[in-house]
């Protein structure tokens, strides 16, 4: 308890309007929900370390008895039985994670940018439509957006999964509340300094929402790594990891094993790349002292 | 006299516009081939009959009445999502809030890790698929297990096969995944909150942490408020994979049935692209409606 309040006393602004009792009760609740929230994640890392006899027990035990790295032994032995090289699954799952994942960034906060701080004609009808598209049914759009692909002639190559992950509308629209938030005279101290548009943009409106671009990076993260291209790609040589993994769990009983460790690896790579942004975010916390 | 000097100030007002065309061609060019024209193209389907096969011809209204006039299973489907998305759309939506905010009072790699337990059901792919062994139903099944051993039941319950729990059951899964999207942007927003605020709102009698809450963070993300409503509204009333993996797609007596689960039996099952069309339009009249309804009650957060 006292190292817990040490937590507390580390922020000066912290120690106002906050009781004892209240912060216990916090504790209290965050414990509770903790644990409940955590066992998808005791459940994977457990299940990737179970020797087999203990995975086909029934009933499942949450828990792990005799800790085994067998698993992914087995994995191994099936990547390397693989129709194409291994590691061309993983060259392609950074090309298109990677890809989609910048270039939304870039795109959608660059188109930001203007909408949030700038005037000009038809601004408000671009951005309720970019709102109002996330709320159309992904299912039926498939087909229209498949015939677009084909007319584009990028069938079957990277661009298929990485242009259309470029104008998803959930980034311009997170990264345009941000910016909504940033004062103008920032900006306006800039200009008057001589600097051009694109140079305001990355060197004072990025910096400043720093918290922003790193939280959608997470999101595009993981919905770039989760697919598995099945309807664009047809050559094995360009399909993602995410997909040869998925055939290796798909094997069945004799693959149990190797599939728990899949499953261990198809979560653990977001959670990595989470943890990697998520500290950043909380480092502008200390950093950033630039809000009027 | 007049004319040079507007000229001149047109030439110097001109290349900052071209920047702003510039900012915007790249992300709106990609916007309008892969989501505004597949979205009217959707639209332009819903009024024809579609088989995917055959080119489709179009059938006027046709769609629309024969799903609110007879496709009782549709009226079915709508009212289930309706209740849960008005029991879990709110519930979420605070759950984000809450947990974001008391996140905020912890420092450093607590933080990071708290963040990360909270945010784990919606990280780990398919993470729901443990309710399939809570709630197995056999007396195996974590659930009847536990209330097997404290006598609250006499038998096994088949909990996904018994209309009754199907909808109470799958809202309890959605709220134990509600801490997705909205509650990351949650936890970056408060990091720009101006922290001198809080001493000033101090100086100003703000006496505890709920007034605090109130009176200076809500209303300092508003932003974020917004944008964390639009997420969960798009979740909410999009529910589906959720109900097909526990319930089942039929779910017994339609009990999990929900707008989406029809949409997919229609659009990927017997294919009448034009009638799933139909139903995404319902749909998204549905969503914007509620989305301007909430946005209008955000607005006075804090007043």
């Amino acid at each position: 308890m006292k190292k817990l309040r040490h937590l507390f006393r580390h922020r000066k602004n912290r120690k106002l309007n906050r009781s004892p009792a209240g912060n216990a009760l916090l504790f209290f609740l965050m414990g509770i929900f903790g644990v409940l929230m955590a066992v998808p994640l005791v459940m994977i890392v457990n299940n990737a370390l179970k020797p087999l006899d203990e995975l086909f027990q029934y009933p499942p035990k949450l828990f792990v008895r005799n800790p085994t790295l067998n698993n992914f032994v087995d994995l191994f032995v099936a990547m390397n039985s693989s129709w194409v090289p291994f590691s061309r699954y993983v060259l392609n799952t950074v090309i298109i994670t990677a890809g989609g994942t910048v270039g939304h960034v870039i795109l959608a906060s660059m188109a930001a940018y203007p909408l949030s701080k700038h005037e000009f004609k038809g601004k408000n009808l671009l951005f309720s439509m970019v709102v109002l598209s996330m709320m159309f049914s992904w299912t039926v759009t498939q087909i229209p957006n498949y015939m677009i692909i084909s007319w584009l002639h990028i069938n079957n190559t990277y661009w298929a999964l990485i242009l259309p992950a470029c104008s998803f509308g959930m980034g311009l629209y997170l990264m345009k509340q941000f910016m909504d938030q940033l004062p103008n005279a920032l900006m306006e101290s800039a200009r008057l300094d001589g600097a051009g548009e694109f140079r305001v943009f990355f060197r004072i409106v990025m910096p400043n929402v720093k918290p922003a671009w790193l939280t959608l990076a997470i999101f595009q993260f993981q919905q770039m790594w989760g697919n598995t291209g099945y309807m664009f790609l047809r050559d094995e040589e360009l399909k993602p990891l995410q997909y040869s993994l998925q055939q290796i769990a798909a094997g069945g009983t004799a693959r149990a094993g190797a599939s728990a460790a899949v499953t261990f690896i198809i979560a653990a790579i977001p959670i990595i790349f989470f943890l990697i942004c998520q500290s950043n975010v909380l480092e502008t916390m200390t950093t950033s002292g630039m809000k009027e | 006299m007049q004319e040079p000097r507007t000229l001149e100030k047109k030439r110097r007002l001109l290349p900052k516009n071209t920047a702003i065309y510039l900012m915007l061609a790249p992300y709106f060019i990609l916007f309008t081939l892969f989501t505004v024209l597949p979205v009217l193209a959707s639209i332009v389907l819903s009024f024809t009959d579609f088989n995917m096969l055959e080119w489709p011809h179009f059938v006027g209204w046709t769609n629309y009445i024969r799903l609110l006039v007879n496709d009782d299973l549709f009226i079915v489907a709508l009212k289930n999502t309706l209740l849960f998305a008005v029991i879990t759309g709110p519930i979420s939506y605070l759950m984000c809030l809450l947990f974001a905010w008391v996140i905020n009072e912890f420092k450093g790699k607590l933080r990071a890790f708290l963040t990360l337990i909270f945010y784990a059901p919606s990280i780990c792919g398919n993470a729901y698929m443990i309710w399939q062994i809570i709630l197995t139903g056999d007396r195996y099944g974590y659930l009847n297990g536990l209330l097997l051993k404290w006598d609250i039941i006499n038998e096994a319950i088949i909990w996904m096969k018994t209309e009754k729990y199907v909808l109470p059951l799958l809202i309890v899964v959605q709220l134990w995944l509600s801490l997705g999207t909205g509650f990351l942007s949650f936890i970056a927003g408060l990091q720009t909150v101006d922290k001198s605020l809080y001493e000033a709102g101090a100086l100003d009698g703000i006496k505890n942490r709920w007034q605090e809450l109130w009176f200076i963070t809500l209303p300092a993300m508003k932003p974020q408020l917004m944008f964390g409503a639009v997420m969960q509204i798009t979740q909410s009333f999009a529910i589906a994979d959720i109900s097909i993996q526990l319930a089942g797609n039929p779910s017994v007596n339609y009990a999990g049935s929900t707008v989406v689960t029809h949409l997919l039996d229609y659009g990927t099952v017997r294919f009448e692209m034009g009638y799933a069309s139909a139903i995404a339009t319902i749909l998204f009249l549905l969503m914007v409606g509620t989305n301007k309804l909430v946005q209008r009650l955000l607005r006075r957060v804090g007043e």
